[in-house]
């Protein structure tokens, strides 16, 4: 066992001195067995991981770069400050704030709901939230027209109230039918974050507080929310994510490029324009996509961290 | 203040967790719920708190029924099994939560927080975080907090229930001098004899959701009033046909027995101090000897059924397989759901108290 691992070491590359000068001694000591053993495995997973992460993600995303830098960065300029591509970056910033803000609300109130009540149709419930993640969506986006476009059901709902607050809002093929199709895919990410944390809290330390007196919102200030603001943050960040890349859902029910397109939607249509410029284009304005995605990743990696001090 | 419960039915489902309870604890008094797990006893606890509604029955508090009171406005003290301390707040927040929400002044909290924090005996540790602290620290800190708006009553859930068993003892005491250096009108669950007989000064003992029995620790031991009581205190075991017994004549045959160890007294043969109590034993021969820290425990078969008593180590020598007279002074008879006391009869006019 010994002899081969020695020689192990000397394929591995390891120093002569370690191999042969060494023996018994040099193997001796627990860690170096412990690698020597086990050796070949790890680095065998993380050859594997290596490699696929450099081919899956990392080449796809520098060669993102490289194209959209390739004609220079006058180009790459005027691609990303070309009128469609602010009016699409535009859409995709509001579609996002409005859906963080919806779904960080209902996220926390289905969450409380969840973990700290017993009701009839409770597990119901929960797999209803989940929904969003099991439905491709395009379906979520096909549904919100059948419902709200011109022959759906709900349309004379809509435009009644339309008619009584003196609006003109349409909910497909337009703005809020972009917000209302991210709200929909976005759904779940708070939520699923913060019942895990919620339940194993359990709700001992908010009875405990009802005991003193505290009413319903001082308990979630006080007592509640210090709990889960970490796990609240990292699900508004997921939440946040797909919210900006964000493509089959908003597809169905955008169709006016420059006015309710989405920056994912503009680098598609870019992208299928077909022309060499284009192509460039297109690459150019997923750049900006992949920028935010950094930013995206840097700070749930600095709420990963925070949270784990403060579980 | 007192506190009292009046024909109180609770449901969860199928599972009766309280039957037609009924009981009073008096201003000052200090009570335990008593009972196996599952047996209903918290469930009692968190109807007083107004953590629980009750299907029927009324929970009063000094006079007044509190029903529809919601538990943020009974100002119940409540200690939670494993404390529920607030994790991210110093034990000195912790303390202190109860007067913020009660929008006192800052240097009022500060001095009410530092003299609970004193009363309990936590100097200089008012800036820690729960996680810091000793289980038996925590249960302090738990305790103050519950004590720091002042309350009329005080509900502890199973409060040693998260402490080693050799602080437990330690804490027991301490809790009972507390309770009554405040005077405050208290009553704790547990599931261990031990404990209520310790701390409380009257017993409930509950039982699927009744109340078997409620009443002064010796008074219960003495008196048991049903079968699950006569099983549940003490150290006891049922004897199936409890029948043949000298002294034990009237006994109606086929009948369930428990025979304490107390209740039995096994001497030699030749002892001569007891000579005339000879006529009132039974032959028994030793099948085990176990050392129980201070005492032996003798098991004898008598009449085909197993006995144990308690021997002092002071005695003479004993063996396995030796002949003794044994002497059973009591037996508890079980009927359906009723316990009587039956005195062996050959006793009568024997001062049994000075042997």
């Amino acid at each position: 066992m010994r002899e081969e691992m020695r020689d192990r070491g000397r394929q591995d590359g390891l120093s002569p001195k370690q191999g042969e000068g060494g023996g018994e001694m040099a193997f001796g000591n627990g860690d170096g067995q412990k690698s020597g053993q086990k050796g070949i495995v790890p680095i065998l997973l993380i050859a594997v991981g290596v490699l696929f992460f450099l081919v899956m993600l990392v080449l796809p995303l520098v060669e993102v770069i490289y194209r959209s830098l390739k004609d220079g960065l006058e180009s790459y300029m005027n691609a990303v400050t070309a009128e469609n591509t602010i009016a699409a970056l535009k859409v995709t910033l509001i579609a996002a704030v409005i859906a963080l803000a919806v779904n960080t609300f209902f996220g926390l109130c289905a969450s409380w709901l969840l973990t700290k009540f017993e009701f009839p149709g409770k597990h119901v419930l929960s797999v209803l939230i989940d929904i969003p993640f099991s439905i491709s969506p395009v379906i979520a986006g096909l549904a919100y027209i059948m419902t709200f476009g011109r022959m759906g059901w709900a349309t004379p709902i809509v435009e009644q109230i339309n008619e009584w607050l003196g609006t003109d809002i349409s909910l497909v093929f337009s703005i809020p039918g972009v917000v209302l199709a991210t709200i929909f895919v976005t759904f779940p990410f708070v939520s699923r974050e913060l019942i895990p944390v919620m339940q194993a809290q359990g709700s001992k330390e908010e009875e405990a507080a009802v005991m003193l007196g505290a009413r319903g919102l001082t308990i979630f200030r006080k007592v509640t929310f210090p709990h889960i603001k970490w796990a609240l943050l990292y699900g508004i960040i997921l939440c946040a994510a797909r919210a900006f890349g964000e493509f089959g859902a908003v597809y169905a029910v955008s169709k006016a490029r420059g006015k309710t397109f989405t920056l994912p939607l503009e680098i598609d249509a870019l992208y299928m324009a077909g022309s060499a410029d284009s192509i460039t284009q297109a690459f150019a304005v997923s750049s900006l996509l992949v920028a935010l995605a950094i930013i995206i990743l840097i700070l749930k990696q600095i709420v990963e961290y925070c949270g784990k001090d403060n579980r | 203040m007192y506190v009292e419960m009046k024909g109180i039915n609770k449901n969860f489902g199928s599972y009766e967790a309280a039957k037609d309870i009924s009981f009073r604890v008096d201003q000052g008094h200090l009570a335990a719920l008593l009972g196996p797990s599952g047996s209903g006893k918290t469930t009692i606890l968190r109807m007083i708190a107004g953590l629980e509604q009750q299907d029927s029955g009324d929970v009063i508090v000094d006079g007044n029924v509190v029903n529809h009171i919601p538990a943020k406005e009974r100002g119940i003290g409540f200690v939670f099994q494993n404390y529920a301390l607030f994790r991210h707040m110093t034990v000195f927040e912790n303390i202190a939560f109860g007067l913020r929400v009660q929008k006192k002044g800052k240097k009022e909290i500060r001095d009410r927080v530092m003299e609970l924090v004193e009363l309990v005996g936590l100097e200089g540790m008012h800036k820690r975080y729960p996680h810091q602290l000793s289980g038996g620290q925590r249960q302090r800190v738990a305790f103050a907090r519950a004590l720091a708006p002042k309350p009329q009553l005080l509900l502890l859930d199973e409060p040693f229930a998260a402490i080693d068993a050799k602080v437990r003892k330690e804490l027991r005491v301490w809790l009972k001098e507390m309770i009554a250096q405040v005077g405050i009108t208290s009553l704790f669950v547990t599931h261990d004899q031990e404990e209520a007989v310790a701390v409380a000064d009257e017993i409930m003992i509950i039982n699927e959701g009744r109340l078997e029995q409620m009443g002064k620790p010796v008074e219960i031991y003495k008196k048991p009033k049903t079968s699950f009581v006569a099983q549940f205190i003490g150290t006891s075991a049922v004897l199936d046909d409890f029948d043949g017994f000298k002294g034990f004549e009237e006994v109606p045959k086929g009948r369930k027995a428990i025979v304490r160890p107390e209740f039995v007294e096994a001497f030699k043969n030749d002892n001569e101090k007891v000579r005339s109590l000879i006529p009132a034993a039974e032959k028994g021969v030793i099948t085990d000897i176990s050392f129980r820290g201070s005492t032996l425990e003798l098991t004898l078969e008598v009449n085909g059924i197993s006995l144990t008593t308690n021997r002092s180590l002071e005695r003479r020598h004993v063996e396995i397989g030796e002949e003794m007279c044994v002497l059973i002074y009591r037996a508890y008879i079980l009927e359906e759901d009723d316990t009587t006391v039956y005195k062996n009869q050959m006793l009568k006019g024997v001062d049994v108290e000075a042997l």
